[in-house]
C-alpha cells in the first residue's frame, strides 16, 4: 500500500471539490525529528520556510541508494552504474511529473534556487541583456533573486528595475505593466514571497510580460511545497525551487525551462558530462539538460527529492494545500489577537508564511524565547532586506508552516508570544 | 522562566528599553559602525578622545535587547577610562559571554557581570559583543567594525 493510501485509506479517491483531511498524526510521525523534545518541550518546528523536516521515504531512499546503488551515472557499464542512472533519470522524471513540463530534457537539476536563477542570468541572461536593457523584478524578492540580476546588469551595464509593492505586502500589478518596456528583457519574478508570505498573481505576471514578448523567470522556492504547480498551464519561461523546502535533501534543487530556451542557451559551467567530445582546439556541447549538469552531480541528492515529490504527491498537494491554509488562517487570527502584535504581510492571497511584530521587542528576544520553549522560527530579516526596508523595519518574526504542522502548535506559539510578554513586562 | 532570567536579567531589560548615552556626539573624533549582517543589527559608536582617554561615548542604532542593552553599559563603563583599559575590559567581557572565562563570574567587570547569561546562549554571543566591536573599531580610527566569524 502506498502512503498515501495508508493515510487516507478510502478516502484517497473519493471524488467532490472538498479534499479529505490530513490524518495529522501518521504524517507527523512520518518525520523522524518531530519526535524529539528541545529544552525540555516538545519541538514545535515552525521554520518551514528556511528548510522543511524530512519523512522516512525521503531519509531511506538515500541511506537505500548508497548502500545499494551508489555509483557515477552516465559513465559505467556495469550494474551499479546502470542501476544508479536508472534511479537518477527517474527522479528526474518525477519532478517533469510534480511541474506538469512537457519533456524531462526541461528539467535541469542544480543545487537550489539560487543557483537555478544565477544559471539563468550567467547564460540566458549574458546572451540576451545588453547595454541599456531592462530586467523587472519585484520589491517582494529574495536576495537570490536581486543579485544574481545586480551582478548580471553591473557587468553589462543594464538596468535593474523594481516593481513596487503595496502596504500589504501585494505586488501593485499595474505599475508593474508600467514597468515592463521596450527595453525589458526579462521578468524575474517570486512566485510565494518568503518574507511575507504574499502568493503573487502569477497567472497575470506571465501573460502581461508575453503581451509584450518578455520571457519569466519564477522563483518557486516559497510555492512548490504549498500550492499545485503546472508549468505548461502557467506558461512560465522558467522556474526555480530547492529540494530542501519539499522535504528532500538539502544540495538539491530544479531549474524547468522551456526546451526552446535551454536548447539556445550556452553551457553554465565546464567539465565532464556536459560535453559531446572535447579536443584542446574545441569542444562540443551535450545535449539538454546535460549540458547544463558538468561534473558529477548530486546524485543521491536527485533520488531523495524524486522520493520527497512522490510522497507529497501520494497525500496530494490539494490536501496539504488546504490543510496549510487552515492552519494558517487560524495562525492570523489567533496570533492577530494577542495585544500588542503586528502582522507584516497582510495579503488578500498568503501562504505558509506569518512575519510579526511584537510590541516593541526586537525579533531576536522573541526568536530566543521561543526556542525555550521548544518552537523554532526564523527571527530577522529573511535575506530580504529590501522587503524590510520597504516596511521601515529591521527585521521580523516569522512562522512558517508545513503539512505537519497543527493548530495545536499554533497554540503553543500564542502562549510562547504570551511569555515573551511576560519577561519583557 | 528561570534560565530566561538568567538572559534577561533585569538590569538588562531596564538598559534596552532606556539605554544611556543614546545619541549622536557633536564633539566626536571618532566614529565607527558596527552591523551584524546575519540579524541587520546595526550601531554606531562615537568617541570624544581627549589623548588616549575616553572623555565621552555615545551611540545609535537598533538592535534586540541584548545587544542594546550592552552597547548602554559600554557606554557607561568606559566614559572616563584609558584606550588599554577599555580594550582589556572588552578581552574580559568576552571571556564572560563565550564562556571562556573560567570562573564565569565576571567579579572583576561590576555591573557587565549581567550578561554572564549570554554564555548558554551562543546564537547571541554577537549580539552582546557588537558594540565592543565597534567601540574597538573607533579606537583603532576604522570607520567599520569586522566581526570576528566565530566567537
Amino acid at each position: 500500500m502506498t502512503t498515501a493510501a495508508r493515510h487516507f485509506g478510502t478516502h484517497l479517491h473519493a471524488p467532490g471539490p472538498q479534499p479529505a483531511p490530513l490524518d495529522i498524526e501518521k504524517i507527523r510521525a512520518d518525520f523522524p525529528i518531530l519526535r524529539q523534545e528541545v529544552h525540555g518541550k516538545p519541538l514545535v518546528y515552525l521554520d518551514n520556510a528556511a528548510t522543511s523536516q524530512k519523512p522516512r521515504a525521503v531519509i531511506d531512499a538515500i541511506v537505500r541508494y548508497y548502500e545499494t546503488s551508489n555509483a557515477n551515472i552516465h559513465r559505467g557499464v556495469h550494474y551499479l552504474s546502470e542501476h544508479a542512472t536508472e534511479q537518477h533519470d527517474a527522479a528526474r522524471r518525477t519532478v517533469q511529473q510534480f511541474l506538469n513540463a512537457h519533456s524531462a530534457n526541461e528539467i535541469v537539476f542544480v543545487r537550489g534556487t539560487t543557483e537555478a536563477i544565477n544559471l539563468v542570468a550567467q547564460t540566458y541572461g549574458r546572451v540576451h541583456i545588453g547595454a541599456g536593457d531592462e530586467v523587472l523584478i519585484t520589491g517582494m524578492e529574495h536576495h537570490s533573486d536581486i543579485v544574481p540580476w545586480q551582478l548580471l546588469c553591473g557587468e553589462k551595464d543594464a538596468k535593474l528595475c523594481v516593481a513596487p509593492i503595496n502596504d500589504d505586502g501585494e505586488l501593485l500589478i499595474d505599475e508593474f505593466a508600467d514597468l515592463i518596456g521596450p527595453r525589458t528583457k526579462l521578468v524575474a519574478v517570486t512566485h510565494v514571497s518568503n518574507a511575507l508570505g504574499t502568493i503573487n498573481p502569477i497567472r497575470k505576471i506571465i501573460e502581461l510580460a508575453h503581451q509584450r514578448n518578455v520571457p519569466v523567470l519564477v522563483d518557486g522556492a516559497q510555492a512548490v511545497p504549498h500550492i499545485k504547480v503546472d508549468v505548461q498551464d502557467l506558461d512560465c519561461d522558467f522556474y526555480a525551487f530547492s529540494g530542501h523546502k519539499i522535504y528532500g535533501p538539502t544540495g538539491i534543487g530544479v531549474l524547468y525551462g522551456k526546451a526552446a530556451l535551454l536548447n539556445a542557451m550556452p553551457p553554465y559551467q565546464g567539465g565532464g558530462d556536459m560535453i559531446a567530445s572535447v579536443t584542446f582546439e574545441k569542444s562540443t556541447y551535450n545535449k539538454v539538460p546535460y549540458k547544463f549538469e558538468a561534473g558529477t552531480p548530486d546524485i543521491a541528492g536527485a533520488i531523495g527529492l524524486g522520493a520527497a515529490l512522490r510522497y507529497v504527491s501520494e497525500i496530494g498537494i490539494d490536501r496539504i494545500a488546504a490543510h496549510e491554509h487552515d492552519v494558517l488562517e487560524y495562525a492570523i487570527a489567533e496570533v492577530s489577537r494577542i495585544p500588542g502584535v503586528r502582522l507584516v504581510g497582510t495579503a488578500g492571497q498568503k501562504a505558509g508564511v506569518l512575519s510579526f511584530l511584537y510590541e516593541d521587542v526586537h525579533p531576536h528576544d522573541i526568536g530566543t524565547i521561543l526556542d525555550r520553549e521548544g518552537i523554532a522560527i526564523r527571527t530577522g530579516h529573511h535575506c530580504s532586506q529590501p522587503v524590510m526596508r520597504r516596511f521601515n523595519i529591521p527585521a521580523t518574526a516569522r512562522a512558517s508552516f508545513a503539512l505537519y504542522n497543527t493548530r495545536e502548535e499554533v497554540d503553543a506559539l500564542v502562549r510562547g508570544i504570551e511569555k515573551v510578554g511576560e519577561v519583557f513586562a | 522562566m528561570s534560565d530566561l532570567r538568567d538572559l534577561y536579567q533585569e538590569v538588562i531589560l531596564e538598559h534596552s528599553k532606556a539605554p544611556r548615552n543614546f545619541h549622536g556626539l557633536a564633539d566626536a573624533n571618532h566614529k565607527a559602525e558596527g552591523f551584524n549582517p546575519l540579524c541587520g543589527d546595526q550601531f554606531t559608536v562615537y568617541l570624544h578622545m581627549d589623548g588616549d582617554t575616553v572623555r565621552d561615548i555615545s551611540f545609535q542604532g537598533s538592535g534586540c535587547a541584548i545587544s542594546k542593552a550592552s552597547a548602554s553599559m559600554m557606554t557607561q563603563i568606559v566614559k572616563g577610562k584609558s584606550r588599554a583599559e577599555a580594550e582589556k575590559l572588552f578581552a574580559r567581557f568576552h571571556g564572560l559571554v563565550t564562556g571562556e572565562d573560567p570562573s564565569k563570574s565576571g567579579e572583576d567587570l561590576g555591573k557587565l557581570a549581567v550578561f554572564s547569561g549570554v554564555s548558554e546562549y551562543p546564537a547571541r554571543v554577537k549580539c552582546a559583543t557588537l558594540a565592543w566591536h565597534t567601540l574597538q573599531a573607533a579606537l583603532e580610527g576604522q570607520r567599520e567594525a569586522t566581526l570576528p566569524d566565530e566567537e
